[in-house]
């Protein structure tokens, strides 16, 4: 076999690979879905790490010290994921996209050297000590050191969200040529960095984190409680996660209704992505959508859906108040995002985030009866509902980028010219098959470690391991430890 | 309302970016510094079979690994903030190594969290494997990186700048285990960290030579000049007291040197650069930065807040100063 019929041979397989666009934009895609789910974790998480230690030093109370050990170790676990998955995206940037870091690097490169310097230091610093410094600062410095480290992941959502929100809605710069290459001078750095999407972005995004944060550990108190329902740490925890999601959920609702609004007021072909409207006229607002066969689901245009719709409310929500008033439809586009992951990942968020508030609702009437921990369904729910505020919050981000396509930067840069130039289609897929192994490792890894976590508490509080199902009555041999 | 509190088309001082230059070569500099020793830990980790021992190590490490790596984003976000020109091609010509350098990070980041998470031999061998591969790549292939920054396309310079920041993360490694160990396990520690810094200096040497030899990257007049000269110089003296330090067993003042040999290779670095900032495309740092305003903007509220980072560290390594107990840091 000469070297001719080799390369006939494996041409089909190097006809396989992915564009270096197509597998650019999975990569980053995917990396960030990984990273996303730890950075909104150790966001969501650092109100109840400084809550619990501050209660474990002024009170010295068990159940808070049980509580502060458990989820500083999640804490930990999900921070060393969150780094270990935050470096390649911050190398991303240069790999895959140096078209994107030298034509807007002016304007993204201070803030994520901010998220650096500001936040993502003191997070990581202040950490070591809330890990390992228990016996050795006082407990003030300790309390101190949670909130730093709270402060550190609110932060860096802060000036990453700086950057992001400046792609959907760029401000504060102007074009010229620097090296020969048209890039982003910065021209106004408050218009730049406080853009009007930045504000929308910051409250939605935090807010997902925690409504997220307390659905796992609401789930992983109500699973502990329904093990053994008389611990007094886990019912607190289950109560307390209970209360923010009471807070939190309808208050997303109602946050993100208005953001809608901005949304159609900034970028009206994202808006026309979400609610699939083709034809600039009056919308409608579709509550529910369902396919009517399978092909809907990769084109959802509403004569192939059954939906149940409010007629022109899509319009009134659009404007603020005129059912009449026009929505620019996606055939006045000439390239439009992916319509089908917008359209359905927008469901997909909208519902859960109304089943959260329908959980936070049957939780509160449970607490207010005082039978939140005896309602074995309750607990179940929660249980099955711990992944989903994860859920809504990837679906709500894949609304958010993927609806920005074909823009990386809205209406200056596309993403097709954000693209390495030397990078090899070969090369993209083979790191994108990479970056999926070792990421579902990593998520695997994660679920296992706080499998174990659980399954430690467990044992300290005397539910044993064979002990399948809900344990009624006192569990005998046990001391009470908690 | 911007133009009145900085200004726009001038830089704060003339010489602003060649001030973010060594900001940038700072922060790459405290990388190999503080990641480096962290890097050494994880390849003489690979020496101990005792548990105890490994665990000692880990807990060397623990409290600050994450602290320390920080400090690669620092560095590869103020390059893009300065100088996005050679962020972007830097790491895209560079593709598979700086992927491969964050792979290795992914790696040695995970495996001493995966280990203390369950009680089971094998599990904890392959958490081990996993710290060891990453903490020896990671250097490697950052190495690598940097030569290829330094020297373009030339394999064997690479290749050596791969080897030389694996052989100074040794000694680092070695001379802070020292300083936090007990006196039989730190004199087994010392004969590695000075069988590593011989390496090291004959290597950096070799590099120069080669570099000389074969004028890769363009750089060999810059090699022959006085301050590379004396940086060299100053390497090999300040490798050579350590090394008797070592013996003596002043391991404090060892870990001392030994920090310094690393910084002094930031500072070879930093010569070799200046004044291009990628030599293989002859860019200029005075063409490759952003402009004022931008630049003003990130020194007045980039720089103080580097102090105050300075001052954390200062915090934590005081937090978590002198020789490792028993049982390491307490939770």
């Amino acid at each position: 076999m000469g070297p001719i019929t080799l390369l006939s041979a494996v041409g089909p397989v190097w006809a396989a690979f992915l564009s270096p666009e197509l597998a650019s934009r999975m990569q980053f895609g995917w990396t960030i879905s990984v990273h996303i789910i730890f950075a909104s974790l150790s966001i969501g998480l650092a109100p109840f790490i400084i809550y619990f230690t501050w209660k474990d030093v002024r009170t010295n109370e068990q159940r808070y010290a049980r509580l502060r050990s458990f989820w500083v170790k999640v804490f930990a676990a999900g921070f060393v994921m969150g780094t270990v998955t935050g470096i390649p995206m911050s190398f991303q940037f240069g790999t895959n996209f140096p078209q994107f870091a030298e034509v807007a690097g002016e304007l993204i490169g201070g803030p994520l050297a901010f998220e650096a310097k500001m936040a993502f230091f003191l997070e990581a610093v202040f950490l070591g000590v809330l890990l390992y410094g228990r016996d050795r600062v006082e407990n003030r410095t300790y309390v101190i050191s949670s909130v730093l480290v709270g402060f550190g992941a609110w932060l860096s959502g802060f000036w990453i969200l700086i950057v992001n929100a400046w792609m959907q809605t760029p401000r504060g710069y102007e074009m010229v040529t620097r090296n020969g290459m048209e890039v982003a001078k910065l021209t106004d750095p408050f218009a730049a960095f406080l853009t009007p999407r930045m504000p929308w972005m910051y409250v939605h995004m935090m807010n997902a984190s925690v409504i997220s944060v307390a659905l796992l550990v609401a789930g992983v108190s109500a699973y502990i409680v329904w093990k053994k329902p008389d611990t007094e740490a886990w019912n607190t925890a289950l109560k307390l996660a209970v209360v923010l999601l009471i807070v939190s959920a309808p208050f997303q609702a109602v946050h993100g209704d208005a953001y809608g609004r901005h949304v159609e007021d900034t970028q009206p072909q994202k808006f026309a992505a979400m609610e699939a409207h083709y034809e600039t006229g009056q919308a409608d607002l579709h509550l529910l959508a369902f396919p009517k066969s399978p092909g809907a689901l990769t084109d959802p245009r509403s004569e192939n859906l059954v939906t149940v719709s409010l007629p022109a409310v899509g319009s009134f929500l659009a404007s603020g108040g005129d059912f009449d008033a026009e929505v620019i439809g996606l055939n006045e586009y000439e390239e439009n995002p992916p319509v089908a992951l917008v359209f359905w990942s927008f469901r997909f968020m909208v519902g859960l985030g109304f089943l959260f508030i329908g959980l936070a609702l049957w939780g509160g009437y449970l607490t207010y009866r005082g039978r939140l921990s005896d309602s074995t369904r309750y607990l179940k729910a929660m249980i099955a509902a711990s992944p989903l505020g994860y859920a809504a919050l990837l679906t709500g981000w894949y609304v958010t980028e993927i609806g920005r396509q074909p823009w990386v930067i809205q209406d200056e840069l596309r993403t097709s010219e954000a693209v390495s130039s030397t990078l090899t289609g070969a090369e993209a897929t083979l790191t994108l098959v990479g970056f999926v192994v070792i990421y579902v490792g990593l998520v695997l890894t994660a679920l296992y470690v706080l499998k174990w976590l659980v399954r430690e508490e467990l044992q300290a509080l005397g539910v044993r391991e064979s002990n399948e199902g809900r344990w009624h009555g006192p569990i005998p041999g046990v001391s009470d430890d908690d | 309302m911007t133009d009145s509190l900085l200004p726009v088309d001038a830089y704060l001082v003339e010489s602003l970016p060649e001030v973010w230059f060594g900001a940038v070569l700072f922060a790459l500099g405290m990388y190999v510094v503080l990641d480096g020793f962290d890097f050494g830990i994880g390849m003489l980790y690979a020496t101990r079979t005792d548990e105890h021992e490994r665990e000692t190590f880990l807990s060397a490490f623990g409290p600050v690994w994450d602290a320390n790596e920080v400090w690669l984003v620092a560095f590869g976000t103020m390059l893009l903030a300065a100088f996005p020109r050679v962020y972007s091609r830097l790491l895209a010509d560079n593709y598979l190594l700086a992927i491969g350098v964050v792979l290795s990070l992914v790696f040695r980041g995970l495996g001493p969290e995966l280990r203390e998470q369950r009680d089971d031999e094998r599990w904890k061998r392959y958490a081990d494997y996993a710290f060891i591969g990453g903490s020896v790549f990671a250097p490697l292939l950052f190495g690598m990186l940097a030569g290829r920054w330094l020297f373009g396309g030339a394999t064997l310079p690479v290749v050596l700048t791969g080897v030389g920041l694996v052989a100074v993360s040794v000694v680092t490694g070695a001379a802070f285990l020292a300083a936090k160990t007990e006196p039989v396990l730190a004199s087994e520690l010392r004969t590695y960290g000075i069988g590593a810094t011989l390496a090291y200096l004959g290597g950096v040497v070799v590099l120069l030579g080669t570099v000389v030899l074969t004028d890769a990257g363009g750089a060999a007049d810059t090699v022959l000049s006085l301050p590379v000269a004396a940086v060299v110089a100053l390497s090999i003296a300040v490798g050579l007291c350590g090394s008797v330090l070592a013996r003596r067993g002043q391991y404090r003042a060892w870990l001392a040197s030994a920090l310094a040999l690393p910084t002094l290779l930031t500072i070879l670095v930093a010569i070799l650069l200046y004044p291009t900032i990628y030599p293989p495309t002859g860019l200029l740092v005075r063409e490759a930065v952003v402009s004022p305003l931008a630049l003003n903007l990130v020194t007045v509220l980039g720089f103080p807040v580097l102090v105050l980072v300075l001052w954390y560290f200062k915090f934590l390594y005081g937090v978590f100063s002198g020789p490792i107990e028993g049982e390491g840091y307490g939770g």
